[in-house]
């Protein structure tokens, strides 16, 4: 008689299309973590999973919305919030959510990341900030620091530019809900998106994350673990502080928690009392 | 306070796009506003939440189109309207629409360009736009409608195009038919022949979100529903996941390609005017059709055997129409407000039949005398 043998399976595998794994990530990469985040926010909240939408841009994270067994869009580069606005308007009962990297939010989708905060329409944007664009193989972006190494800001003086702070972004735009955690504060993370998904508003997430085959290896930053292990470590938790003040200097001190959760007028809401006013 | 239209309006094209596309069932405008289509945004921005739907404004026509293919997947009808620079920022997102197979319609009143060129003025410089803006193979359905009565048709027919070849669709009026006025009828809502996308029926473990039936179209599960899938524009398979796999690509290419061009007939409309015996043939859409019709008319007058082919719809081009119409006449005129664009397809399609080319890249179209100088040119020859 054969027995059959049980595996283990993760338990957040029900939500996740197994015939697609193994991931593209790199080894020490992040993103693995914040899509375990989203999945653990989404089963937290017993939410109907067939009312969920994930959509991604384009690079390492744009990639995430494709091993969700939801709804799911990969649309083209920048373009994940504004597919998501026509999503959400069209059909309010479904629950969106944004999954995006630094790159594809702030800088080529960066103009649609404030609008998008300034009406206030309800989503959740989990935006992984990485420092650098890594899917194409390390060259620096919105959020890399002044003077940081990548593949188009080389030695000696490394970037010229300087980066954008994500939360003050959002919370300056107008978004209703605004966290910053690391990747390696997974359960508050968790807790955070948990709460943007329930925020009836656009609530926005930046998990600053390691990419140990780009940025790191470009500003001798050791391996996967060797980041994660520097987040923990200059991680601080502030929540509540007023978002101008939650400030993210890589080497030095990462301010986390959730820094903006205010009510306003959502526009799906608005639009729906438009069309009330008008039926009379 | 309804602002519910009249059954006959005296109206212009843009609204009649407008009203068309509520016809056919549109409850979703996204916008950004743009001389001379800016007058669909602002009739979409009153009549939307009247009918249930929404109005969004965007903060780029980048957005807007790309909004669009989101609402379009929720199973809402969708569309933009805009102009030679808007399109120009859209075409990215066309090229998603065409990859992921989404149905939305694009409205584009054509203005004078390269660049901001003449806002309000009309042309018709953007009919290879249309075909070949977005980057890779593709293709993709156009429709010209020349007059007020048809800015409402073809937007009523373009809708079901797109819904049922999964694609998206132009409508390319130039400026002066979008901004015209006539008169327009509405027809009883049960006199109006709506398509709607084909929906999956397998039970939702079978279901393979890209696998085409027999007409190349598959069916089109949408969020919300019992149907989970991934939708990407990477090359995908049949499951929808990505692959950078040769025979993947071709597959896929050669089929969505060929959903189009194996359902021109379908898809072309077209009209001939004066045609049975006619020697000389004017090819014409939009305004300069109008300004050709007269102008066969004055040479038949005049006794010289002359006809119009109307091209209701350019995209996918009716190139056999085109080649047989060759065969018939001993030449050809193409009549149009830009400096050659569908000419060249003819000239493609009905050589060695001499073709001669009426070109004026300005916003008032070639006038009936001008076209019956060139009828004569030809006829004495």
């Amino acid at each position: 008689m054969t027995t059959v043998q049980k595996t283990l399976s993760h338990p957040m595998a029900k939500y996740i299309r197994e015939d697609r794994l193994p991931w593209i990530y790199c080894p020490g990469c992040s993103v693995g973590i914040v899509t375990n985040m989203v999945a653990r926010a989404i089963d937290n909240l017993g939410i109907d999973f067939n009312k969920v939408v994930i959509i991604s841009g384009i690079g390492c994270t744009g990639r995430s919305s494709g091993y969700f067994k939801t709804g799911s869009f990969h649309t083209t580069h920048g373009r994940a919030i504004a597919f998501a606005e026509g999503v959400k308007i069209a059909n309010p009962d479904l629950e969106v959510i944004v999954i995006s990297g630094d790159g594809d939010i702030a800088a080529i989708g960066g103009n649609h990341l404030i609008h998008a905060c300034r009406r206030n329409i309800d989503m959740t944007v989990v935006c992984v900030n990485n420092f650098n664009y890594g899917m194409t193989g390390g060259q620096f972006g919105p959020t890399t620091e002044h003077e940081r190494y990548s593949q188009t800001s080389p030695p000696p003086i490394g970037n010229y530019e300087h980066p954008f702070n994500l939360v003050k972004l959002a919370a300056s735009s107008g978004a209703s809900f605004v966290a910053r955690w690391t990747a390696v504060q997974a359960r508050r993370a968790a807790r955070s998106i948990q709460k943007g998904i329930e925020k009836e508003g656009f609530s926005f997430i930046e998990i600053v994350g390691a990419c140990p085959t780009a940025f790191g290896r470009s500003n001798r930053l050791g391996d996967g673990v060797t980041m994660h292990k520097h987040l923990l470590e200059v991680a601080e938790i502030q929540n509540g502080l007023p978002p101008h003040e939650a400030e993210l200097d890589y080497d030095n001190r990462i301010v986390c928690g959730e820094f903006v959760n205010i009510e306003k007028p959502e526009y799906t809401a608005v639009i729906s009392r438009m069309r009330d006013r008008i039926e009379g | 306070m309804k602002s519910l239209p009249e059954r006959v309006m005296f109206t212009m094209g843009d609204i009649a796009a407008a009203e068309g596309a509520l016809s056919a069932g549109c409850r979703y405008f996204g916008g950004y506003p743009i001389t001379p289509a800016t007058e669909i945004a602002e009739w979409m921005a009153r009549r939307m939440p009247e009918l249930r739907g929404a109005y969004v404004q965007y903060e780029d026509e980048i957005a807007s189109i790309t909004s669009v293919i989101g609402a379009s997947w929720t199973g809402t009808k969708a569309m933009t309207a805009t102009s030679g620079p808007g399109v120009s920022l859209m075409l990215e997102a066309i090229g998603l629409a065409v990859m992921t197979e989404t149905p939305l319609v694009l409205v584009n009143i054509m203005r004078g360009g390269p660049s901001t060129g003449q806002p309000t003025r009309g042309q018709q410089g953007d009919i290879m736009q249309a075909k070949w803006g977005s980057h890779g193979d593709y293709q993709i359905i156009g429709l010209t409608p020349a007059s007020v009565q048809e800015m409402f048709d073809q937007t009523v027919q373009a809708f079901n195009l797109a819904e049922k070849y999964r694609t998206p669709v132009f409508v390319l009026a130039d400026e002066t038919v979008g901004h015209m006025r006539e008169k327009l009828v509405i027809p009883d809502e049960k006199d109006i022949k709506l398509v709607n996308r084909k929906q999956p029926t397998v039970d939702p473990s079978e279901y393979l979100p890209f696998k085409a039936d027999d007409d190349l179209v598959p069916p089109m599960a949408v969020f919300g529903s019992k149907y989970q899938f991934y939708a990407t524009g990477l090359t995908h398979d049949e499951r929808g996941y990505p692959s950078d796999k040769e025979n993947i690509q071709i597959d896929l290419i050669t089929r969505l390609n060929d959903k189009i061009l194996k359902n021109a007939d379908d898809i072309i409309d077209l009209e001939k005017y004066q045609l049975d015996d006619a020697k000389i043939a004017v090819i014409a859409y939009g305004t300069p059709s109008r300004s050709a019709r007269r102008a066969i008319a004055i040479a038949r007058e005049e006794g010289i055997k002359a006809g119009l082919l109307r091209l209701k719809t350019v995209w996918p081009f009716p190139e056999e129409a085109v080649a047989e119409l060759a065969t018939e006449v001993d030449h050809i005129i193409v009549a149009e407000q830009n400096m050659g664009q569908i000419y060249h397809m003819v000239r493609s399609a009905g050589a060695p039949t001499p073709i001669t080319l009426m070109r004026k890249p300005a916003g008032m179209p070639q006038l009936p005398e001008e076209i019956v100088q060139k009828i004569k040119e030809i006829d004495s020859q």
